[in-house]
């Protein structure tokens, strides 16, 4: 893992060092303009820059903010933040042959994950093979989640800490899209490794699907031997937006170990829903996205942990000044906002029949400038209402969110 | 002039980020909130607080850092949310006790019933033929204060043969100490035994003692002071360091007193004279003092929790035939009635009160009063509509 990442940060290093001689050398690949992508094309709809003649194309983003929040009267100060450092290197091994890798550096170096290196076969527009680490095309969000592409600078809490974006297995699978004059239709599916039963018993006291990120090893062991499934539909009209239904589930617990069984199949089942257009009279682009989770949980477990979640956001973003801004040509400032639910646990308590509560509530709003469409400044404001399981008056939480992202 | 637009919207934007604490969620009243420690801790004793209100909210139990394999709750604030009362979701369920014999379920897993499992394993029933009670965790404020109750106070206010013929006669629960219990040196002794004085039928010493039972009993963490594995029998290694555990007592220790709300209120004052005619003083006592603290906050303080630490019969309709120590089954500890009108903050907007949370209201836990309370409980429904609402005002004030 450490020789990968010195690998492509050497190369990465070297080329830039290079082009510092030579500008002229480095170019920008060429992007899909037909107005007809699709979030499965996030992943390589991205600003490269490409050497010469070379078939290697490098890019990347970064995340800096500063926060300052309040929770209840009590705050922690003043904080900046390199929330992440990304990298991607593309490939053109062949004309139909591509190799895509993307490494998140988070938190500073907190966090180092390969989210994302497969190796894509064409053999047909329908037909695509992608093996390798994949992001699972769970929601919209989990594929299409760069830094720079968004007015706020916290990522979605239903799409993180609901369902886990970002994230990524390793696996195979297929996929393909077909267009149709206005419309564009897609599909996905991909067997890769799964979830594990940290998702019912770890530290955030709830269910919660990311907490199988911590396994290290599911890059290289499956925690159970059984398959996840995630299958992703899509389908795009150039003047109404784009809808997709997506799927991702697979037992989750250890049921069988040295030929014992342990338990029975234990299931997680997720459901997601995204839709994203733009309004045609006043330009304001729409992104919503919304999910359900089914748990397994054993009956005799804590209901502390949810059997069923569900939650998601919708953004609104409108531009509202289109005109060059200290010589930025393509300047647009944009205002935006943000309404974002999860229930961490759909249910009722068994001892009083009454509804579970362990919700949260957020609204935030942004001005954003994007001086350069790939580079975005934005200021945001959050204001929280989080509720415990048992529905107690709600810890209020609000701040202002100051940040800058970029490709390069 | 669009640069004059461009330097207005950001002087706009960074009057606004200044104008902040306008828009920040401010902190809640003091008297609307359970927490908090009390005021005058050192540097040093804050540090401590706060390394114990982690331990105590924040650290959740995990089949990684030892949780069950057979529990209750995750953590210790599952049970005792903004430090108040509990929920029936983490009530407990004690069974096989009856009389003063001690439990004759230890060995098919009394005293406390593991009602949870991790995955994989079964959580406990209650053995055929034993006996039980359910107890709502209590809230954890101003535990410190009460720690501090000199046993001579205490015994003070004892009238096991109603000498002054009140009707009521409280009494202490006289068990014999745990090993890893040092007794305080003012501790008084009856063959050998000490003075208890926490938990439904203060079967607790102190708040170590509490402490460690509820680590190991309502999450199944062991420690050196309790290193018995709930699940195996075993005894293995701690689960929770001696350090944690400390800190833990410590932030009970220091919680602060809940503050009344509104006590110059005309119905609220009223609401507590009726309080006194009608007798509830008699057990529910006021005025309690400390006696020495190494914590100078907690030092020979006056302070008003609303009860007298004693073991009371409340009669046959609260008598679940379980006991703890040397209680008999209907007695019950005099429940403080401090922060008893915040409760709903932490009961998820509702009363779940008396032992085992049965009473949704103030008014139906008096009705359910019996025993040496049944005189209190005629005077409160003898009263007048009018004097009924300024006694439950006065309570919801505490």
């Amino acid at each position: 893992m450490r020789t990968i990442i010195l690998t492509i940060l050497s190369v990465f290093i070297s080329s830039v060092a290079v082009a510092q001689i030579d500008p002229v050398l480095l170019r920008r690949t060429s992007k899909d303009t037909s107005g007809l992508l699709l979030n499965m094309d996030a992943v390589y709809n991205r600003p490269f820059l490409q050497l010469g003649k070379l078939p290697v194309a490098l890019g990347g983003y970064a995340e800096t903010n500063y926060q300052y929040l309040q929770e209840d009267g009590i705050s922690e100060g003043h904080q900046f933040q390199m929330r992440r450092l990304t990298l991607f290197v593309s490939s053109s091994i062949s004309k139909r042959i591509k190799f895509l890798s993307e490494i998140e550096f988070e938190d500073g170096t907190k966090e180092i994950n390969i989210e994302f290196a497969s190796i894509d076969f064409e053999f047909a527009p329908l037909l695509n093979l992608r093996g390798g680490i994949v992001m699972n095309p769970i929601g919209a969000f989990n594929q299409n989640h760069d830094g720079p592409k968004w007015e706020f600078v916290d990522r979605p809490i239903s799409a993180t800490q609901m369902l886990p974006a970002t994230w990524s297995n390793v696996g195979f699978g297929l996929f393909g899209k077909k267009s149709v004059k206005d419309w564009v239709y897609a599909y996905e599916a991909y067997l890769t490794n799964g979830f594990d039963d940290k998702i019912i018993d770890n530290v955030e006291n709830k269910t919660f699907l990311p907490a199988s990120k911590e396994n290290k090893n599911r890059f290289e062991d499956s925690f159970n031997g059984s398959p996840l499934f995630t299958g992703k539909v899509a389908v795009r009209n150039r003047k109404i937006g784009e809808l997709g239904l997506s799927y991702i589930g697979g037992v989750y617990n250890k049921y069988e170990d040295g030929g014992l069984v342990l338990d029975k199949k234990r299931r997680v089942n997720v459901y997601a829903i995204d839709f994203n257009s733009v309004l045609p009279k006043f330009n304001t682009y729409i992104s919503a996205e919304w999910a359900w989770v089914y748990v397994d949980v054993p009956e005799t477990y804590t209901e502390q942990f949810g059997r069923k979640q569900q939650g998601g956001f919708i953004d609104f973003v409108q531009p509202i000044y289109k005109k060059p801004i200290f010589g930025f040509d393509k300047s647009v400032m944009n205002a935006a906002l943000r309404f974002e639910y999860v229930d961490w646990n759909k249910g009722k308590f068994k001892s009083t029949g009454a509804n579970i509560s362990d919700e949260v509530f957020s609204i935030v709003s942004a001005i954003s400038w994007r001086p350069t469409e790939q580079t975005v400044i934005r200021l945001n404001y959050r204001y929280n209402w989080q509720k415990d399981i048992l529905g107690n008056p709600p810890a209020k939480l609000a701040g202002f969110q100051f940040g800058v992202s970029t490709y390069f | 002039m669009k640069k004059f637009k461009i330097i207005t919207a950001i002087v706009l934007v960074i009057t606004t980020v200044v104008a902040c604490e306008k828009i920040l969620p401010g902190t809640p009243p003091d008297d609307e909130l359970l927490d908090g420690p009390v005021e005058g801790l050192s540097f040093e004793q804050n540090r401590q607080f706060l390394a114990g209100d982690v331990a105590f909210n924040d650290e959740i139990f995990t089949s990684q850092n030892g949780l069950g394999s057979i529990f209750v709750a995750t953590s210790c604030g599952s049970c005792h949310a903004g430090d108040g009362k509990g929920h029936p979701f983490t009530t407990l369920t004690r069974f096989g006790q009856t009389d003063s014999t001690g439990n004759q379920f230890l060995h098919l897993g009394g005293p406390q019933l593991q009602s949870r499992a991790l995955p994989g394993y079964s959580p406990e029933q209650i053995p055929a033929g034993a006996t039980f009670s359910k107890f709502t965790p209590p809230a954890n404020t101003g535990l410190g204060f009460l720690e501090l109750v000199s046993d001579a106070d205490i015994l003070a206010m004892t009238d096991p043969n109603d000498i002054n013929g009140d009707g009521i006669s409280g009494v202490p629960n006289w068990i014999t100490l745990p090993s890893f219990i040092t007794p305080n040196s003012n501790a008084i002794t009856q063959n050998g035994k000490y003075i208890h004085r926490f938990g439904k039928k203060a079967a607790a010493h102190n708040l170590l003692h509490q402490t460690v039972n509820a680590y190991n009993q309502d999450i199944g963490i062991t420690s050196t002071f309790h290193p018995q594995d709930v699940y195996s029998g075993l005894n293995i290694d701690p689960e929770v360091s001696d350090q944690t555990v400390h800190s833990v007592v410590f932030y009970l220790q220091t919680l602060k007193a809940p503050i009344q709300r509104n006590q110059n209120d005309a119905e609220v004052i009223q609401g507590k004279n009726i309080f006194i005619q009608t007798g509830c003083e008699s057990c529910h006592k006021q005025t309690l003092k400390t006696g020495f603290s190494s914590i100078a906050p907690l030092a020979n303080k006056l302070f008003h929790p609303y009860t007298d630490l004693l073991l009371h019969d409340m009669g046959p309709g609260l008598d679940d035939n379980y006991t703890e120590g040397n209680a008999k089954t209907s007695e019950w500890r005099t429940p403080p009635l401090w922060g008893l009108g915040l409760s709903p903050n932490s009961q998820g907007g509702q009363y779940f009160l008396l032992h085992d949370g049965r009473a949704k209201s103030i008014e139906e836990a008096i009705q359910f009063h019996g025993g040496e309370a049944q005189q209190s409980k005629e005077r409160f429904q003898q009263l007048s509509v009018q004097d009924k609402n300024n006694l439950i005002k006065f309570l919801k004030s505490l």
